[in-house]
C-alpha cells in the first residue's frame, strides 16, 4: 500500500481540497473538497483518495479468500453464507469437476464449508469460483472464526505470521478474508494449539512488536520456533487489488 | 418576556447556561457487533450497538432500491428510580423512530439492497436527555461499524426553565415546576453540513427563543462532535 499520510478520518471530514483529486471508495466530493464517507484510513495515491475501513462488518472484495458455508442450494449453483451482508453464489461452472444437476447435494451440501474466492462483488451480491488451486471443500479440520479487520495481522506482513504458526505447529493454514481460518493438523492437538495462537493475535492486535510477542507465546506453549521457509503460499495481505 | 426576572437564574449544578454536561465516550464497547460506542453526558449514558447489514427478513420488509436502517431504543429497567418496565412502550417507540429518521439524513445504505443494518439503543443509566445521548452514541457506533455515511450527526437538548434557556438540561432542571415550568427542546445537527436532523419540542416558547435555542443547540453540538471525533480517532490507534 502507498499513501502519502497514514491517518485516522471521521465521516463528513474534509480529506483534501482541490479540483485535482478524485474522490474513490469511501469517499465523496462536496464542493472543492474530497469528503470521507465513512470512517477509516485515508489513502491518497496519485490523486485517488480512498477510504479504507478499520471496523465494522466484513465486506468483500475482488480476489479474495473467504471461507464460509452452503445455506442453500439453487437450480444452477450453491449459496453460501460468509458473514457478509448478503449471501455468495457458486455457479455449478465454477466447481472444478462436473455435477450432475439433478444430485447437487452430491457435491456439496447444506452446512458444508467451502473455500472459495471472490470473483465478482455486485450490490446485489458475491460471485465466487473454486476452480483455483487451494479451493475447494473442507473436510476435516476445524475453522477458527476471528474479526474480519483482524485478519491482516493473522496473515502478517507477506505471510510472516502464517508461517510461523505452520512451522512451528505443522499445520496445514488457510486465512479466509473474512474471518474464518481453517486449521487443519495431523492430530487434534496441534490444531488446538493453532486456535490458541490465532486467538492470541486476535486478542492483541493492537499491539506492537506482535511478532515477538507471538514467537513468545509459541515457545511459551513448549513449540519451537524456526525460520526455515517450506513451502509457503503467501496469501494476499489486506485485500488490496494488484 | 413582560420584564419579569426569570425564576431560574443559577443551574443546580452550578454549570454556565451555555455548558454542556462532562461527556465521555468509548467505542468497540461490545466485541460481538459490528459496531458499538457508549456515549455519556453527567448522570445519562447510552450504549448503541450496530449489526449489519445483513440480510432482512421477514423478505417483504426488504427494499430491493436500498438498506434499511432499522433503530430500537430503549430505557433499562433500573435506569430510572422508578423501575421502568421492560420491553416496547408508547414513548420508546416514539424515540425510536425519531432516532431513526436522524440517522437516515445521513447513512447511506443504498450499496447494500435488500439488508437491514440495526442500531440497538440501551440507556443503563437516565438523567433527562436520553434520546440525544442515544443518539449521539448510535452516531459514533454506525461510524465504528464501518457504515457508508456522509457526515456524522450530533444532538443535544436545550431547555428552557422557566424564562431562562439553558443548554443540556438535567432532569432537575427537567422537572422544573415553577414560573413558566420547563420546556426542553432536543435537537440533532449534522457535523459538515449542519442541518437540522431533529427537533422535537413539547412545551411553550415563543418563535424569536426558538431561533435563539437553535442557536444555542448548534453551538453545543459543536462541543459533542469534538468529543465524538476525538474517541474514533484515538479508538484506533494502533488498528491495521
Amino acid at each position: 500500500m502507498v499513501s502519502e499520510k497514514r491517518q485516522v478520518v471521521v465521516p463528513g471530514e474534509t480529506i483534501v481540497s482541490g479540483r485535482e483529486f478524485l474522490p474513490g471508495e469511501g469517499a465523496y466530493r462536496d464542493g472543492i473538497d474530497v469528503v470521507s464517507g465513512r470512517y477509516g484510513i485515508m489513502n491518497i495515491f496519485e490523486k485517488h483518495v480512498r477510504v479504507v475501513p478499520i471496523s465494522g462488518a466484513y465486506y468483500p472484495r475482488r480476489g479474495n479468500t473467504i471461507i464460509g458455508t452452503i445455506v442453500d442450494i439453487t437450480f444452477n449453483g450453491w449459496l453460501i453464507d460468509f458473514g457478509g451482508a448478503q449471501n455468495a453464489f457458486l455457479s455449478v461452472a465454477e466447481v472444478p469437476r462436473y455435477v450432475n444437476k439433478n444430485e447437487m447435494r452430491e457435491f456439496l451440501d447444506f452446512g458444508e464449508s467451502v473455500i472459495v474466492k471472490v470473483w465478482d462483488v455486485k450490490s446485489r451480491g458475491v460471485d465466487v469460483s473454486m476452480k483455483m488451486r487451494g479451493f475447494g471443500k473442507i473436510e476435516g479440520g476445524m475453522i477458527v472464526s476471528i474479526g474480519a479487520n483482524q485478519v491482516p495481522r493473522v496473515i502478517g506482513k507477506e505471510g510472516s505470521m502464517v508461517r510461523i504458526i505452520k512451522n512451528a505447529t505443522g499445520c496445514d493454514i488457510t486465512v479466509g478474508q473474512n474471518g474464518k481460518i481453517w486449521v487443519s493438523g495431523h492430530n487434534i492437538d496441534d490444531e488446538i494449539a493453532v486456535k490458541k495462537i490465532i486467538e492470541f493475535i486476535a486478542d492483541n492486535v493492537t499491539t506492537n512488536g506482535l511478532t515477538e510477542r507471538v514467537e513468545k507465546f509459541i515457545k511459551g506453549m513448549g513449540l519451537n520456533v524456526s525460520k526455515d521457509d517450506v513451502e509457503i503460499v503467501a496469501e494476499n495481505t489486506d485485500g488490496e487489488e494488484g | 418576556m413582560a420584564g419579569k426576572k426569570s425564576l431560574y437564574m443559577k443551574r443546580v449544578d452550578g454549570r454556565k447556561i451555555d455548558e454542556v454536561r462532562p461527556m465521555i465516550a468509548e467505542i468497540g464497547i461490545v466485541p460481538s457487533a459490528d459496531g458499538s460506542a457508549s456515549f455519556e453526558t453527567g448522570g445519562t449514558k447510552a450504549i448503541a450497538v450496530v449489526r449489519g447489514p445483513r440480510t432482512l427478513h421477514p423478505q417483504h420488509m426488504q427494499d430491493p432500491k436500498t438498506g434499511v436502517l432499522r433503530v430500537n431504543y430503549g430505557m433499562m429497567p433500573f435506569s430510572v428510580s422508578d423501575r421502568i418496565r421492560p420491553g416496547p412502550s408508547r414513548r420508546s417507540e416514539e424515540i425510536s423512530k425519531v432516532v431513526e429518521w436522524a440517522l437516515s439524513s445521513v447513512v447511506d445504505l443504498s450499496g447494500f439492497p435488500n439488508t437491514v443494518v440495526d442500531v440497538f439503543i440501551q440507556i443503563p443509566k437516565a438523567d433527562a436527555g436520553t434520546r440525544v445521548a442515544g443518539l449521539n452514541a448510535a452516531s459514533i457506533a454506525l461510524a465504528h461499524a464501518g457504515i457508508p455515511m456522509r457526515e456524522m450527526i450530533s444532538a443535544i437538548a436545550v431547555g428552557k426553565v422557566d424564562k431562562t434557556l439553558v443548554v443540556d438540561v438535567n432532569k432537575e432542571e427537567e422537572d422544573f415546576h415553577d414560573g413558566e415550568g420547563s420546556t426542553d427542546i432536543p435537537l440533532a445537527v449534522t457535523s459538515r453540513s449542519k442541518e437540522i436532523a431533529l427537533l422535537q419540542l413539547d412545551g411553550k416558547i415563543s418563535p424569536d427563543e426558538l431561533m435563539k435555542v437553535i442557536e444555542m443547540g448548534k453551538k453545543a453540538c459543536e462541543d459533542v462532535l469534538k468529543v465524538q471525533i476525538e474517541v474514533l480517532k484515538s479508538g484506533s490507534v494502533g488498528d491495521e
